[in-house]
C-alpha cells in the first residue's frame, strides 16, 4: 500500500506542474459560477415576481436547494463528463508512450499497487476540483436557508459520479498509448451511460427498468433529490470497483500477449 | 548468475525469439549483438520481466523470473532502449521517486540518491528538471535510475545509443567502473564496445542463438566485425563484395 501512495504523490505532483490541471480547474469553476449566477438571478427574479403577485403558495415552493443547488448540480456533472477525460487521459496512456511504463512494469511492484497509485492521484486531483466549487453553498449557507442534508447528499451524488467517470477514464487510459483516443473513447463512454435511460419509458417494463439501472442520471439524481440509499451506494460502487478491476486486468494483460 | 534457457516468445503469429539460452557468470560483462530485430530488446524485456516468455524460463541469482518476479526484479537494474524519464520531474525527485517503488527504505533513501547521484556525474544537474537536460545528461539519469536500488544485475539496452563521442567515451568508463562485482547483460551496435567492455559475447540472429563464446576466442583469428558478419550472415565473409557487386 505504501507503494500506492508513493506513485499518488508523483501522479498528483504531476497533474500540479503541467498546465492541465490549471487549465481544467479555471474552467470547471469558471463554467460553475456562470451556472451558479445565472440561476440565482433567475432565483431572485422569480421570487420578487412572486411577491409582487402575492403568492404564497408559489412562494412556498420556492426554495435554494431546487432552484439553485440541484440544477447546479446537474449543469457541474455535465462539464464533468468533458473534463475527467481529460484529467484521466494522461495517466496510462503517457506512461506507454514515454517508456517509464516500463520502468513501473520491472519494479517490484504488483499492478494492483500501480492501479490503485493512479487512481489515488485522480481522485486526489478531482477532491481539490470539486471542493473548490463548495464555494457556492456556503454563499447560499451564509445568505439564505438551504437544507444543509440535502446539499450534503447531492454532493456526495457528485463526487460518486465523478469518481465513477474517472474509473472508466482509467480504463481507456490503459488500453491505449494514445491520449486522444484515451480521452474521446471515454468521453463516449461516459455519454452513453448518461444518456442510455433516454428510451427507458418506451422500452417495455423490463428493458426499461435495466435502462434506468444501469444509467448513471438516474442514480445521481436521486442524490442530488436528498435521498442516500444502499440502492444508489450500491451501484456506484459497483461501477468503481467493477472499472477499477478491469483496468487492472487491462494492465495485467501486457504479461499474457 | 544469469541463466537463460530455451526461451521462446511469440507475438501472434511472430516469432521474436526461439529457443535461446546462454549464462552469464557472476562478474561477467556480457555483450548481447545482433542486427535490429533480432530479438535483442525482446530477450532483456523477458529477462527484466516486463513481459513473460511463450516458454521456456530464466534464473536471475537463482530466483526464477516467473515463479519470483519480485525477488529477480529487485536484483536487477534495467536501462531500456529510450530511458524511462519522467520529464517534469527534477533529476532528485525522479530518483528518489524510483528509490522508493525500488523498495528502498526511507532513511536510506538520501544517502542513496546522492551515491548515484556522484557515480553518474550528476552533481551539477540535481535540481534541473529533466526535460531540459541534454541527451547525454538524460542517459545518465537512466544510468542512476537502474543503479539506484545497488543491483547485482544490469542490463543495458543501447546504452550508448545518439551520444556525441565524448558522451560516448564517459558512459563506456561508467559501465566499466561498474561491472565490477556486477553482471551486466549490454545491448550494443557498436562492436568496438563490446572489445572494450565485454569478456563474453553472445551474437543472436532472427531470434536464434548464433554463438555464445568469450570475446578472446572468438577474436583469435579474425576481428569481431569479422566473426559479427558471418554469424548474422550464411556466406562466408570473403565473398560479400562480390555478391554485392552481382545484384549492383
Amino acid at each position: 500500500m505504501k507503494n500506492a501512495f508513493t506513485i499518488a504523490g508523483k501522479e498528483l505532483r504531476s497533474y500540479f506542474v503541467s498546465p492541465i490541471a490549471y487549465v481544467v480547474l479555471t474552467g470547471f469553476l469558471l463554467l460553475g459560477g456562470w451556472f451558479f449566477f445565472n440561476l440565482l438571478a433567475r432565483f431572485s427574479f422569480l421570487l420578487s415576481i412572486y411577491s409582487a403577485m402575492r403568492n404564497p403558495e408559489a412562494q412556498m415552493r420556492l426554495n435554494l436547494n431546487d432552484f439553485v443547488i440541484a440544477p447546479l448540480l446537474h449543469n457541474l456533472s455535465v462539464v464533468l463528463v468533458i473534463l475527467v477525460p481529460v484529467i484521466t487521459m494522461r495517466s496510462f496512456a503517457e506512461e506507454k508512450r514515454s517508456g517509464t511504463y516500463e520502468l513501473l512494469m520491472t519494479s517490484p511492484l504488483s499492478i494492483t499497487e500501480i492501479v490503485a497509485g493512479k487512481f489515488l492521484g485522480a481522485l486526489g486531483f478531482l477532491i481539490v476540483m470539486l471542493a473548490l466549487t463548495g464555494i457556492y453553498p456556503i454563499i447560499l449557507l451564509a445568505y439564505g436557508n438551504p437544507e444543509i442534508g440535502v446539499i450534503a447528499a447531492g454532493y456526495l451524488g457528485l463526487l460518486l459520479l465523478a469518481v465513477a467517470f474517472l474509473t472508466v477514464g482509467l480504463l481507456t487510459s490503459s488500453f491505449t498509448e494514445n491520449q486522444i483516443i484515451a480521452a474521446v473513447s471515454c468521453l463516449v463512454l461516459l455519454l452513453l451511460l448518461y444518456v442510455i435511460s433516454w428510451p427507458a419509458e418506451t422500452a417495455g417494463p423490463v428493458l426499461g427498468a435495466v435502462l434506468k439501472y444501469v444509467s448513471l442520471t438516474e442514480h445521481f439524481g436521486e442524490m442530488v433529490k436528498g435521498i442516500v440509499d444502499t440502492k444508489e451506494l450500491v451501484y456506484f460502487g459497483s461501477v468503481i470497483l467493477l472499472a477499477l478491476f478491469l483496468t487492472q486486468r487491462s494492465v495485467e494483460s501486457v504479461r499474457w500477449r | 548468475m544469469i541463466e537463460v534457457r530455451n526461451l521462446t516468445k511469440r507475438y501472434g503469429d511472430v516469432v521474436a525469439i526461439r529457443d535461446i539460452s546462454f549464462t552469464a557468470a557472476t562478474g561477467q560483462v556480457l555483450g548481447f549483438l545482433g542486427p535490429n530485430g533480432a530479438g535483442k530488446t525482446t530477450t532483456m524485456r523477458v529477462i527484466t520481466g516486463y513481459m513473460p516468455a511463450t516458454s521456456g524460463t530464466v534464473k536471475v541469482a537463482g530466483y526464477d523470473i516467473f515463479d519470483d518476479s519480485f525477488e529477480v526484479r529487485k536484483r536487477i537494474g534495467y536501462l531500456p532502449e529510450s530511458p524511462p524519464l519522467y520529464n517534469d520531474m527534477t533529476v532528485t525527485g525522479y530518483l528518489r521517486f524510483v528509490g522508493r517503488i525500488r523498495g528502498i527504505p526511507k532513511a536510506e533513501l538520501g544517502d542513496s540518491v546522492d551515491r548515484v547521484l556522484r557515480i553518474c556525474g550528476l552533481a551539477e544537474v540535481t535540481d534541473r528538471v529533466i526535460g531540459h537536460l541534454s541527451k547525454g545528461y538524460r542517459q545518465r539519469v537512466g544510468l542512476a535510475q537502474a543503479l539506484i536500488h545497488n543491483p547485482g544485475v544490469l542490463v543495458l539496452d543501447e546504452p550508448t545509443l545518439g551520444l556525441d563521442p565524448r558522451q560516448i567515451i564517459e558512459i563506456r568508463r561508467l559501465i566499466q567502473e561498474l561491472a565490477g562485482e556486477r553482471t551486466v547483460i549490454l545491448s550494443t551496435h557498436i562492436l568496438p564496445e563490446v572489445t572494450q567492455l565485454c569478456e563474453k559475447v553472445v551474437i543472436i540472429n532472427e531470434g536464434r542463438i548464433a554463438i555464445e563464446d568469450t570475446l578472446a576466442n572468438l577474436t583469435q583469428n579474425m576481428t569481431l566485425e569479422q566473426v559479427f558478419l558471418r554469424y548474422i550472415t550464411k556466406e562466408p565473409v570473403e565473398e560479400r563484395p562480390v555478391l554485392e557487386e552481382a545484384t549492383a
